[in-house]
C-alpha cells in the first residue's frame, strides 16, 4: 500500500465513520470532518516530498486487479500534472470544512460525510490510470455534489442539481462507449490506460481516422461539460449561484479541473490527430468563451454569478493553451488549472463569508465594505488581483505561458484571446469598487464585521499559495513540465512522422 | 425395457425445489382452510422456510447436473442461476408482504400458496429445455400472478389489474402456443436441441413465423415493446409486494425462456430475429423512460422504468452471444434486488388503502426516517446505473457485450437513455431529499423486522456486487453456453 492508497481511501474511510456518529452530535462530526482531512491533507504533503522529477512513469503506483472478468485494475499513481491535482483536492476539502462551520446549520453529518466522499472521488479522478476505474470515480464525484447543491443550496437549488447531475451525466455516458469501445478495440482484455496507449501510440493496432474522430468527440464531450467550454456551460452559472459556498468552491476549484484534466490526460494522447483536427473549433469555441464569459460577468448584478462567468473565461484559456499543442501551452493549462483552483476558490470563499454576514448577493447591496473590514477588504483585493493576472501572483505565470504557447501557433488567436486579461481587470476592479468603495450604508455598517478567526485560518493558505505561486514557480512547474514534455513528445512525433511522410509521397 | 421409463432417484432429486415448494403450497392451502388463525405470521414464516429450502435443493441439484424425466428438464448453470434469482425474489416479496397483508386484512394463507406456486412454476420454466414443459410452467407462474393481481378481491383497482392482466395475458400465451404448435409441426419436436438440429432443414418461412409468434408471446411477458401497454395499469393497481414480485420474479424466468428458446432452438435464424428484438429494444427502452418522465404515481413510474429495464435486458439479448447472455443474467439479478427493493419501500409508505403512492408522499423521508430514505437512495442509484453499484455493472456489461456484437447505435441510444432516466429517478431523490416532511412521512410507522429485512437484503447484494461483480457474473458467464 503506497502513501497514494491512503491518501484515497482516508476520505473514504472518514465519509464511513461520519454516517456512524449519530445525528445528536453534530459538533464531533465537523471536527471529525476537519481532523480526517487535514489527515488526508498531510499525508498527501508526503507525496510531495516524495515525488521524483526525474523519474520516468508513474510514481506511488498500485496495479492490481480489482474484476477479474473483464479485467478492471485498481491502477492508480501520480505524475507531475496528477500529483498537484491531487494536493490541490487535499488541499481545498479542510478548508472548505472549516468554512461551513457556522454556515450549515441543517443536517451537518450528511454535510460534511458527503464533502469527504466528494474528496474520495476528485483524489480518485486525478489517480486513476485504469479508464474504467477513472470513469467509476467521475460518476462518484457527481452524487455527492447533487446532494450538497441540492440540499444545502440557495432558493432555485433544486433545479440547478437536477441540471448539473443531467448534464454530466449526458456526457459521460458517451464517454464510457467510447471506454468500452477502447477496451474492445485495442485493449486487448484491459482497460488499463498504459496498455491502450501503448498500442495506438506503437501502431499495434491504429484506429482509422473516422474511428478515432468518434472517440475524441466522445471523451472530448464529457469533459468539455464538466469544464465547461463555451457553449456547453449554462449549467454551471447555476449551480454555482446556488451551491452552498463549500460546494462552489470545491466545484470552481477542483471539479471543473477533471475536465480539463481529462481532456490533458486522454483526449489529446489517445487521440492526437482529431484532436489537431479539432482543434480548428476548439480553440474558436475556447476563445470565444475567453470573451463572452468576461462580457457576461461584467453585467452580473449579482458577486457570485460574477465569479461562476468568470470561470468560464479563465477555462477557456485553460482549454486554447491544450489545444495549442506547445509545451509552454500545455504547461500554462496546467498550471493555470491550479491557479484557478486556488484564487477562484478564494473568491467564492470571500463572497460566502459576505453573504453569512449580510445574506444577500447583489452587489448593489454592498458598498463601502472597506471602511467597515479593512482585512476582508485587503485579502479581497489581493485575491481580486491575483484573478486578474498581476505578476507576482499566481494567475500571471499560468495566463502568459499559455498566450505565449498559444502564439507560438497562432498570433490571431493570442490577440483575441489577450482581450480576456483586460476584461477581467475591468469587471473585477468594478466588482472592487462597488462592493468595497464608497460610503458604508446602515445595513452594511451593521452587518459586516471584519474577518473571524475561523476565516483567517480559511483564507490565510490560499493568500500564501497565491503568492507563493506567483513568485517561486519552478518548484511547482518543474514536475509539470517533465509530465507535459513526456505527453507531448509521441504526439510531437506523430505529426512530425506524418509530415515525412506527406513529403515522401510528394516526392515519388 | 420398462424401467427406462422410471425416472431414477437423480432426476427426482433435480426436481426436488419444484416438490418443495408444491408440497408446501398444498400445505398452506389445507391449513388456511382447516385452521382458525386467521392473520397470523405463521404462513409467512413457513413460505419463507420452504423458499429457502428450495434454494437450497437447487444448489445441491447442482452438484449433480443433467437432464430428468426424459430430458424434459434441464439442470445446468443457467438452470440454476435462474431458479435461486426467482425463489429469491419470493423470499423478498414474502418479507414485504408481512405488514401488508396486516395492513389491509387480507387472508395470508392463500396469498402465500400463490407465491409459492408462482415461484414453483417459474422454476420449472427456468429448467424446462422442452416447449411444452416451458409451457406449462408459464402458465403456472402465470395463472397464480394473475390471482395475485388481484389478491384483495374488494379493491376495484386490483380487480382492474388482474382482469387486464389476464385477457392480455391469455393473448399472449396464446400466441407463443401457436409458435410451439407450428415448430412442433415442422420439426416433429418440442425439444430446444432437437429443434435446433432439425431446424435447418425444414421450411425456413415457417420457422420464421413459429419463432416470431413466440417472441411476441415472450415480449408480452417481459414487458417488452410494443406489447408493454398493459404493465402501467396492472402494476398500479395490484397490491404493492405483489408489483415487486411481478416486475422481477416472472419477468427474470420469461427471459430465462427467452434466452434459452432463441439461443438454443433459433440462434441459426439469429440474423432474422435479432433486427426484431433490437426494434423493440430501444422501443422499450425510450417508451419506459420517457412515458416515466411525467408519471406522479410511484408505481406507474416504476412500471415504466420496467419496460425500460426490459429494454436493457433485450439489447443483451440481440447481441446474440454468451457474453450477451451473461449481461442479460448479470442484469436481471442486479435489477430484480434494486426493484423489489425500491417496491418494498413503496410497501412501507402507502398506507392503509395504498393512499400514499404519489412521488409527493416521499417528501422529508430523510429527515424522519434517514436510513429508509438511506436505502432507497441506494436503490435508486442503482437504478441510474451509478458506479458501484450493481446497477452499474449490470449496465456496463450489457452495453460491452452490444459494443462487441458491434451495435454500435443500439449502445448509444441506450446509454443516452439512461441519462434521460436519471431524471425521474433524481425526482424522488430530490423529494425525499430537498423537500420538507408531508403528511405521509409525518405518520410513518417505524419499519417492521419483515420490511426492514425485504431492504436490508437487496442493499447489501446491490453494493456487494457493485464491488464485486465477478461473484456472480463469472457463474453466469461460465452457465451462458447454454446445451444446444
Amino acid at each position: 500500500m503506497t502513501l497514494l492508497d491512503i491518501v484515497i481511501l482516508l476520505p473514504l474511510v472518514g465519509f464511513l465513520v461520519a454516517l456512524l456518529i449519530p445525528r445528536s452530535n453534530p459538533a464531533l462530526v465537523r471536527t471529525f470532518a476537519a481532523a480526517m482531512s487535514l489527515m488526508t491533507f498531510l499525508v498527501s504533503i508526503g507525496l510531495i516530498s516524495g515525488f521524483k522529477n526525474d523519474a520516468a512513469g508513474l510514481q506511488f503506483e498500485t496495479n492490481v486487479i480489482w474484476i477479474d472478468n473483464p479485467q478492471i485494475h485498481y491502477h492508480v499513481g501520480i505524475d507531475g500534472i496528477s500529483l498537484w491535482l491531487v494536493i490541490l483536492s487535499t488541499f481545498l476539502t479542510p478548508i472548505a470544512i472549516v468554512l461551513s462551520w457556522r454556515a450549515v446549520k441543517e443536517r451537518p453529518k450528511e454535510f460534511y460525510a458527503f464533502l469527504l466522499l466528494l474528496e474520495f472521488g476528485l483524489v480518485g479522478v486525478f489517480a486513476a490510470f485504469d479508464l474504467f476505474l477513472f470513469y467509476a470515480f467521475w460518476e462518484i464525484c457527481l452524487v455527492p455534489m447533487y446532494f450538497l447543491i441540492g440540499i444545502w443550496g440557495h432558493d432555485r437549488r433544486i433545479y440547478a442539481a437536477v441540471k448539473f447531475f443531467l448534464y454530466t451525466m449526458a456526457g459521460s455516458v458517451l464517454m464510457l462507449v467510447a471506454i468500452v469501445y477502447l477496451y474492445l478495440r485495442v485493449g486487448g482484455g484491459s482497460f488499463d490506460y498504459a496498455t491502450i496507449l501503448s498500442a495506438i501510440q506503437s501502431g499495434r493496432t491504429p484506429l482509422t481516422s473516422t474511428e478515432e474522430l468518434w472517440l475524441f468527440l466522445a471523451f472530448f464531450l464529457a469533459f468539455a461539460i464538466k469544464v465547461p467550454l463555451f457553449p456547453l456551460h449554462t449549467w454551471l452559472p447555476d449551480a454555482h449561484v446556488e451551491a452552498p459556498t463549500a460546494g462552489s468552491v470545491m466545484l470552481a476549484s477542483v471539479m471543473l479541473k477533471m475536465g480539463t484534466y481529462g481532456l490533458v490526460r486522454f483526449c489529446v494522447p489517445l487521440f492526437p490527430n482529431a484532436a489537431r483536427t479539432c482543434s480548428s473549433w476548439i480553440i474558436p469555441l475556447a476563445i470565444t468563451g475567453i470573451v463572452y464569459g468576461a462580457l457576461v460577468a461584467m453585467v452580473q448584478p449579482n458577486m457570485k454569478k460574477l465569479v461562476a462567468y468568470s470561470s468560464v473565461s479563465h477555462l477557456g484559456f485553460v482549454v486554447l493553451g491544450v489545444f495549442s499543442f506547445t509545451q509552454m501551452g500545455m504547461d500554462g493549462a496546467v498550471y493555470q488549472m491550479l491557479n484557478h483552483g486556488i484564487s477562484t476558490g478564494a473568491l467564492f470563499l470571500l463572497v460566502g463569508f459576505m453573504y453569512e454576514r449580510s445574506h444577500t448577493l447583489a452587489i448593489a447591496d454592498y458598498g463601502g465594505v472597506a471602511t467597515v473590514a479593512p482585512w476582508l477588504s485587503t485579502v479581497f483585493l489581493i485575491t481580486t488581483l491575483a484573478s486578474i493576472g498581476l505578476p507576482t501572483l499566481n494567475n500571471f505565470i499560468g495566463e502568459f505561458l499559455v498566450l505565449q504557447g498559444s502564439a507560438q501557433v497562432n498570433i490571431v488567436w493570442t490577440v483575441f484571446a489577450s482581450l480576456g486579461v483586460i476584461l477581467s481587470a475591468c469587471y473585477m476592479l468594478w466588482l472592487y469598487q462597488r462592493i468595497f468603495f464608497g460610503k458604508a450604508s446602515e445595513e452594511v455598517e451593521h452587518h459586516i464585521t471584519d474577518l473571524t478567526g475561523r476565516e483567517w485560518a480559511c483564507v490565510i493558505p490560499l493568500i500564501i499559495m497565491m503568492v507563493w505561486m506567483g513568485t517561486y514557480t519552478q518548484s511547482f512547474l518543474t514536475p509539470v513540465t517533465n509530465a507535459t514534455a513526456r505527453l507531448l513528445a509521441p504526439i510531437a512525433g506523430t505529426t512530425h512522422t506524418a509530415a515525412i511522410n506527406g513529403g515522401s509521397q510528394h516526392a515519388h | 425395457m420398462l424401467t427406462n421409463w422410471m425416472p431414477t432417484s437423480a432426476e427426482y432429486f433435480r426436481f426436488l425445489p419444484e416438490i418443495i415448494l408444491t408440497a408446501v403450497g398444498t400445505l398452506l392451502m389445507v391449513m388456511d382452510a382447516i385452521s382458525e388463525r386467521r392473520g397470523s405470521p405463521l404462513y409467512g414464516n413457513i413460505s419463507i422456510a420452504a423458499l429457502v429450502a428450495a434454494a437450497v435443493a437447487s444448489l445441491t441439484a447442482f452438484s449433480d447436473p443433467g437432464p430428468a424425466f426424459s430430458q424434459m428438464l434441464l439442470v445446468d448453470g443457467f438452470a440454476t442461476f435462474f431458479r435461486i434469482l426467482v425463489i429469491g425474489v419470493g423470499i423478498l416479496a414474502v418479507l414485504a408482504s408481512y405488514r401488508y397483508l396486516d395492513r389491509e386484512n387480507a387472508e395470508p394463507g392463500e396469498y402465500h400458496a400463490l407465491i409459492l406456486f408462482s415461484v414453483m412454476g417459474q422454476c420449472v420454466m427456468v429448467t424446462a429445455n422442452e416447449l411444452m414443459m416451458i409451457f406449462i410452467g408459464l402458465e403456472i407462474s402465470s395463472i397464480a400472478t394473475y390471482v395475485l393481481a388481484g389478491y384483495l378481491r374488494d379493491d376495484k383497482r386490483n380487480n382492474e389489474a388482474a382482469l387486464k392482466y389476464f385477457l392480455l395475458g391469455s393473448f399472449a400465451t396464446a400466441f407463443f402456443l401457436y409458435g410451439v404448435a407450428l415448430i412442433y409441426g415442422m420439426t416433429g419436436s418440442t425439444n430446444l436441441s432437437t429443434i435446433h438440429t432439425v431446424v435447418t432443414g425444414v421450411s425456413p418461412t415457417i420457422v420464421a413465423v413459429s419463432a416470431g409468434l413466440m417472441l411476441v408471446g415472450l415480449l408480452f411477458k417481459v414487458s417488452g415493446a410494443p406489447f408493454q401497454i398493459w404493465a402501467p395499469d396492472v402494476y398500479q393497481g395490484s397490491p404493492v409486494p405483489v408489483s415487486a414480485f411481478m416486475s422481477a420474479g416472472p419477468k427474470a424466468a420469461a427471459f430465462a425462456i427467452l434466452l434459452r428458446i432463441f439461443m438454443t432452438a433459433f440462434p441459426s435464424i439469429g440474423a432474422g430475429w435479432a433486427p426484431l428484438v433490437w426494434m423493440s429494444a430501444l422501443l422499450s427502452m425510450t417508451i419506459g423512460n420517457f412515458g416515466a418522465l411525467t408519471q406522479s404515481n410511484i408505481k406507474r413510474m416504476l412500471a415504466y422504468s420496467s419496460i425500460a429495464h426490459a429494454g436493457y435486458v433485450l439489447v443483451a439479448v440481440t447481441s446474440q452471444s454468451d457474453t450477451g447472455t451473461a449481461a442479460a443474467m448479470f442484469y436481471l439479478a442486479a435489477y430484480a434486488m434494486m426493484n423489489v427493493g425500491a417496491f418494498a419501500v413503496v410497501t412501507h409508505l402507502s398506507g392503509k388503502g395504498e393512499k400514499h403512492v404519489s412521488v409527493e408522499d416521499f417528501a422529508g423521508l430523510a429527515v424522519r426516517q434517514p436510513v429508509t430514505a438511506a436505502l432507497l437512495t441506494v436503490f435508486l442509484l442503482s437504478l441510474i446505473g451509478v458506479p458501484l453499484t450493481a446497477g452499474f455493472f449490470g449496465k456496463f456489461y450489457i452495453f460491452q457485450a452490444a459494443l462487441q456484437s458491434h451495435l454500435v447505435w443500439l449502445a448509444i441510444l441506450g446509454l443516452l437513455n439512461s441519462a434521460v432516466a436519471a431524471y425521474y429517478y433524481l425526482r424522488i431523490l430530490v423529494v425525499m431529499y430537498m423537500k420538507e416532511p408531508g403528511e405521509t412521512t409525518l405518520n410513518l410507522e417505524p419499519l417492521g423486522m419483515g420490511l426492514s429485512a425485504a431492504l436490508l437484503l437487496p442493499a447489501a447484494g446491490t453494493f456487494v456486487l457493485g464491488i464485486f461483480p465477478g461473484l456472480i457474473l463469472n457463474f453466469a458467464g461460465k452457465s451462458a453456453m447454454l446445451a444446444r
